[in-house]
């Protein structure tokens, strides 16, 4: 028993140093190669850093396209999704609520074309993306507001939509971020 | 939608196949045998000089129990002391307090017994330190603990007899040199080429295009999520675990971490058929585990693609599925995959809120953590499975008539004491605990020092889901799963210290029990196969085992399920 205890102790002291020293040391050298040196990928603007390219952004203005409905706010010092149940009645008030709004913020679109995604919560409250069908339905009220042709706004949103992995697996989606800078860039 | 069905295929497909030879591998491991990472033995030896251990002295079931327990006791000191004293220990940038003594035991606990429940959220509760220091150091060697027992149980099946059932510590130290660190090395570098942080750096701010200011939380993260999954540990380093885009950046990621969640569970069940030559037996083992996970995964990817027949209502179009608590770049079909199988093996990290499933999707979710051995747990999946088997060979043997055996070893009465024990234990402790709370919650009883305010105030929601909540909560104690319905408060007294001492019991008395069954029939004389000996590596026996898991887990919870989703899913129609 008493062996055990002391050769406990010294077996934890040596895998303290093993995994908790001399791996993440490693994996914290093999960082400084990657191009953020492991600081997380930033997106600048006209040399001023605008945000994260994996952190989705409150996007509230109509001259953007907008994202998702975050339950932190798209505050990245903490993260969270609505934990709300499928059946819970507030729940289900607050999402009839945002369809309605985005109904009145875009007047010409039919409510049957109006993509889930965009009035329901992400897990993270952090989503960088939308579908190409959230973005698209969003061309008329961007066109009334920056005096932009539809068809100029169609096309840039082509451009920015990443397909699945490889052409086979998964959904394609379009990173907000990288949308709304293009279209500030485009006249 | 097609291309989302096809990437959950693809990434089952893969990880059987990356299974099978790598549980050959680590049979060699157990057994001695030469592999290509010898290099490393050298390393190994020098780990057990410095630490005074003699780890070719084979053990006995209970000197290796002992060994397993004490070093699991020093842990959990080291990691309560720690949790305590953070805020003021260096490595945190962020200025993260210290826990309190009640948050401190239910971490402790929940890192130390591989279930990663977190009742507080990585942002803001943890330095980078206890991260690192604490959190990882326990995700390594708690996965490795289960893999050890599960490496003395397997010695233990081998046809001799004896009481010599290698050394805990020989097990234990080659599973992290040899399997884990490995792994996680590759896996941490594919992680960081895909734009995952690793950095000591605390917060940054940033003006976002629109000109708000916010700041983005970052660490080594690269270091810790690799271990996470392959470990089937589950605790997320920030607070929505991985469906956090700097915890799981894309789709890539997010198979990578599906598979290395998988991986090792599974490739422990063909470890068992090469290591002890039954392949037939392991095979037998992996298909009804197979069909368990299938037979819960499917509709769930259904219920979630078809999407909430409530916001469906409302007019709009669903068809992305039911996205609420859910990433654009994941979709719903990989994202129900994902739920399922973080609750059928012991990881419960999650990459969608479990909270916001379809009432049917946290049925199964639930069920996968009720049954606890479809792949399971690292190591402790097959030490449930085993238990099944046991209470299938004496229910079988009584039915047929013959003497019950398992790979020649006669099972007998005490052996049956402890099956039945350790197999009633699990639905004990998750009904005690949900008829407990749900008590306290339809009473809306204050709870003083315990919860502040009334009972009712820990629940998000109403009704069936507020039920539900409290009954996911024990089940992944219970389980060592981690996962949550998040919605509910937690971090409380109450909680804290309930659900800690229903994951202690729900830790070690599931490992204590199939390592003494094992170590009890490995004692017993060895009796050759006959023509009346009963086959245990059949079809008809792979039925057996799932009735028996049927019966046993299933049927027990399914008042309390009637109750909470089933009640819940028939509400919405």
């Amino acid at each position: 028993m008493k062996s055990h205890i002391f050769s406990a102790i010294r077996l934890t002291v040596v895998l303290l140093a093993v995994c908790c020293l001399v791996y993440p040391a490693f994996i914290w050298g093999i960082a400084y190669f990657t191009p953020s040196h492991g600081k997380g990928d930033t997106v600048e603007v006209n040399g001023k850093t605008v945000g994260y390219a994996l952190i989705g952004q409150s996007f509230t203005q109509e001259k953007y396209f907008n994202g998702r409905p975050s339950a932190v706010g798209y505050n990245a010092a903490g993260s969270g999704g609505s934990n709300k149940g499928p059946t819970n009645p507030e729940y289900l008030a607050a999402v009839q609520a945002a369809i309605d709004t985005f109904a009145m913020k875009n007047p010409t679109v039919k409510k049957a074309d109006i993509p889930v995604e965009l009035v329901t919560a992400s897990g993270s409250g952090l989503d960088p993306d939308i579908s190409p069908e959230a973005a698209y339905i969003q061309v008329p009220r961007i066109a009334k507001v920056r005096g932009i042709s539809e068809d100029k706004l169609k096309a840039l949103i082509a451009q920015h939509i990443q397909g699945p992995l490889f052409g086979l697996f998964g959904p394609s989606k379009i990173n907000v971020l990288q949308l709304n800078i293009s279209l500030d860039h485009t006249k | 939608m097609h291309t989302e069905i096809i990437g959950v295929v693809a990434t089952f497909i893969a990880t059987v196949l990356l299974a099978i030879p790598l549980g050959k591998y680590i049979a060699k491991v157990f057994a001695g045998e030469r592999t290509m990472l010898d290099f490393l033995a050298p390393a190994e030896r020098f780990f057990f000089r410095v630490s005074g251990i003699d780890a070719t002295r084979e053990m006995d079931w209970k000197e290796n129990l002992l060994a397993l327990l004490t070093i699991n006791f020093v842990w959990f000191l080291y990691a309560m002391v720690i949790l305590m004293i953070q805020g003021s220990l260096p490595l945190n940038p962020d200025h993260n307090p210290s826990m309190s003594p009640d948050l401190a035991f239910n971490t402790a606990i929940s890192f130390l017994v591989n279930c990663n429940l977190q009742d507080y959220s990585g942002e803001t509760g943890v330095s980078y330190f206890t991260q690192i220091g604490v959190l990882m150091f326990l995700q390594f060697v708690s996965a490795a603990t289960g893999v050890a027992a599960l490496a003395v149980v397997i010695n233990a099946m081998k046809e001799r007899t004896t009481d010599k059932l290698g050394n805990f510590y020989n097990y234990f130290v080659k599973t992290i040199t040899r399997i884990l660190l490995p792994l996680s090395v590759i896996v941490a570098v594919i992680f960081l080429l895909n734009g995952m942080p690793m950095t000591w750096e605390g917060k940054d701010t940033i003006t976002t295009l629109q000109g708000d200011t916010v700041q983005v939380s970052r660490g080594p993260v690269a270091a810790f999520v690799p271990i996470k999954h392959l470990g089937t540990n589950g605790g997320g380093f920030f607070g929505v675990n991985s469906a956090h885009p700097l915890e799981n950046p894309n789709y890539l990621t997010c198979i990578i971490e599906l598979m290395a969640q998988s991986l090792l569970p599974m490739a422990l069940v063909f470890a068992l058929g090469y290591y002890l030559k039954r392949r037939k037996l392991a095979v037998m083992i992996f298909s009804v585990m197979t069909i368990g996970f299938l037979l819960l995964t499917i509709p769930t990817i259904m219920l979630e693609v078809k999407g909430n027949p409530m916001i469906t209502h409302m007019g709009v179009d669903t068809y992305s599925g039911a996205m609420e608590g859910k990433e654009v770049r994941f979709g719903a079909a990989i994202s129900a995959y994902w739920s399922i199988l973080t609750t059928v093996i012991s990881t419960g990290s999650v990459n969608a809120m479990h909270d916001s499933f379809m009432p049917l999707s946290g049925m199964n979710q639930m069920l996968g953590m009720m049954v606890n051995c479809f792949y399971g747990g690292k190591g402790v999946g097959i030490l449930n499975f085993y238990i099944f088997i046991i209470i299938a060979v004496f229910i079988s043997g009584l039915m047929v008539g013959r003497t019950p055996e398992f790979l020649g070893k006669k099972i007998e009465a005490r052996e049956m004491k402890i099956a039945i024990l350790i197999a009633l234990l699990h639905p004990f402790l998750i009904l005690v605990g949900t008829a407990l709370s749900s008590y306290f919650a339809a009473h809306d009883t204050a709870m003083g020092w315990w919860f502040s305010g009334k009972a009712s105030g820990w629940l998000s929601n109403g009704g069936y889901h507020g039920f539900s909540q409290m009954l996911y909560q024990y089940t992944s104690s219970s389980a060592n799963n981690g996962s949550g319905f998040e919605g509910l408060s937690d971090n409380n007294p109450f909680w804290n210290i309930t659900a800690g001492i229903v994951m202690i019991l729900g830790r070690f008395l599931p490992i204590i029990g199939p390592v003494a069954i094992a170590g009890i029939l490995a004692k017993k004389k060895y009796i050759p196969e006959s023509a009346g000996t009963l086959q245990t590596d059949t079809a008809t026996f792979g039925l057996m085992v799932f009735g028996v898991i049927f019966i046993i887990a299933a049927l027990a919870f399914f008042p309390s399920l009637a109750l909470g989703p089933i009640a819940e899913h028939f509400s919405m129609h």
